[in-house]
């Protein structure tokens, strides 16, 4: 995709991109030249076909992240599809599970801190390379960490 | 009088945004993630309810248990249903640096499917405008398959199965994505009705050159009757590599991945 000013017959340089949050997206281009920008406004479907093909208008800043399509764009996913890896000490790596116990008291954290309380107690888990997070486990997250209020 | 207007290729400065090159990152970064695995398979009909996935599940654990390292993707996005075969159907994916591990189910077979990311009983949908999803949901599914293949850390394989939906166009997009042609191994029931929808499934296959390694014959000696198979064979110049019957044992699997060396 390239812009032409046509006045001044030279290609116009890509300056931003936006996201206004309705699902449509603006691209701003400017000639170098005579200074003139123009925005390139893609509606609500142009703008999903470009993100279907996952690919950034503008051009791509950071590297995709594992299944960033997959995850950021099915509305009908699991909450809990993905998990942490945890480092066992027998040199395997396997997924940071919760116990059904662990999952009823994190639930019963207020719903603005749960996501932070869920974050400490699994970094907790990943330093000591512990794969299942129960009861106990948060107990001694509290105790060690000083969080008794959690 | 009409604007004097260059050319794309004729404007000869960088393009900013790279479409092109950010599509040619992604097929790279697929490359070299299937770099270890030894054999594409893609499991497919033109048929639906032929047991692709059945076939699939089963062969993947034979071979497993023949010492081969397998992966299954369950290309499958709307129907998956071979990670519950495989006994990993709930299982969470763990999230890596640069990839995702894939769910071990049955005898140590890696898998990856939909139906490890979808709500229990949920369809797959998008984000994204209603209306008109016709225009983009194509290109979201193509993307979800190419990111199961490239953003999964598969590790070595020997052989990485891929279970399709009935119908021709993810396969068709598959030999986009892939580096090469897929290896095809068909599915069908002895029907005559089965045998020239996958009739059409082989000739697509073979239109793309996608070496055909031979038909398996699903549910055999039980209410269907016909010969498709052994006439899709001999019309194809391939091997009947099984004949399944209703109840198969571990032998009968055994035996297909034998013949698949």
């Amino acid at each position: 995709m390239k812009f032409l000013c046509v006045e001044c017959d030279r290609q116009m340089t890509f300056e931003e991109r936006q996201l206004p949050g309705d699902g449509t997206l603006a691209a701003a281009f400017r000639c170098p030249k005579c200074g003139r920008a123009v925005a390139l406004l893609t509606n609500p479907m142009e703008t999903q076909l470009v993100s279907s093909l996952g690919v950034k208008i503008g051009g791509a800043t950071v590297p995709a992240e594992p299944l960033e399509t997959i995850r950021g764009m099915v509305a009908t996913g699991r909450e809990d599809a993905f998990t942490e890896p945890v480092g066992r000490s027998d040199g395997r790596t396997v997924g940071l599970s919760w116990s059904a116990e662990a999952q009823d008291r994190l639930a019963r954290v207020p719903g603005f801190v749960r996501g932070m309380v869920k974050k400490i107690y699994a970094d907790y888990a990943k330093e000591r390379g512990i794969d299942e997070i129960t009861p106990a486990v948060m107990d001694a997250a509290r105790s060690e960490l000083g969080l008794e209020e959690m | 009088m009409p604007l004097n207007i260059r050319t794309y290729h004729e404007l000869t400065d960088p393009d900013r945004s790279g479409l092109g090159e950010q599509i040619a990152t992604q097929r790279r970064r697929l490359a070299a993630r299937l770099a270890a695995v030894g054999r594409v398979i893609v499991v497919m009909s033109g048929k639906g309810g032929v047991g692709k996935s059945f076939v699939t599940a089963h062969l993947a654990r034979a071979l497993a248990r023949a010492g081969r390292a397998v992966g299954v993707l369950d290309a499958d996005l709307n129907g998956p249903t071979v990670a519950g075969l495989l006994e990993a159907g709930t299982a969470r994916l763990v999230v890596g640096e640069d990839a995702v591990l894939p769910a071990t189910g049955s005898d140590g077979v890696r898998l990856v499917s939909m139906a490890q990311l979808l709500a229990d009983g949920q369809p797959l949908a998008f984000k994204g405008p209603p209306a008109e999803s016709f225009v983009w949901r194509g290109a979201a599914e193509a993307g979800a398959i190419r990111e199961l293949l490239a953003d999964v850390a598969w590790g070595p394989l020997d052989v990485l199965l891929l279970d399709l939906p009935p119908g021709m166009q993810r396969f068709l997009e598959l030999c986009d994505l892939l580096p090469a042609p897929p290896a095809v191994l068909t599915v069908t029931i002895p029907t005559p009705e089965s045998r020239d929808a996958v009739r059409r499934a082989l000739r697509a296959a073979t239109e793309r050159r996608s070496p055909l390694l031979g038909v398996v014959e699903n549910m055999v000696d039980g209410p269907f009757a016909g010969t498709a198979g052994a006439d899709l064979a001999v019309e194809f110049g391939v091997p009947v590599l099984a004949r399944i019957p209703w109840h198969p044992t571990p032998d009968t699997w055994a035996v297909l991945a034998g013949r698949l060396g």
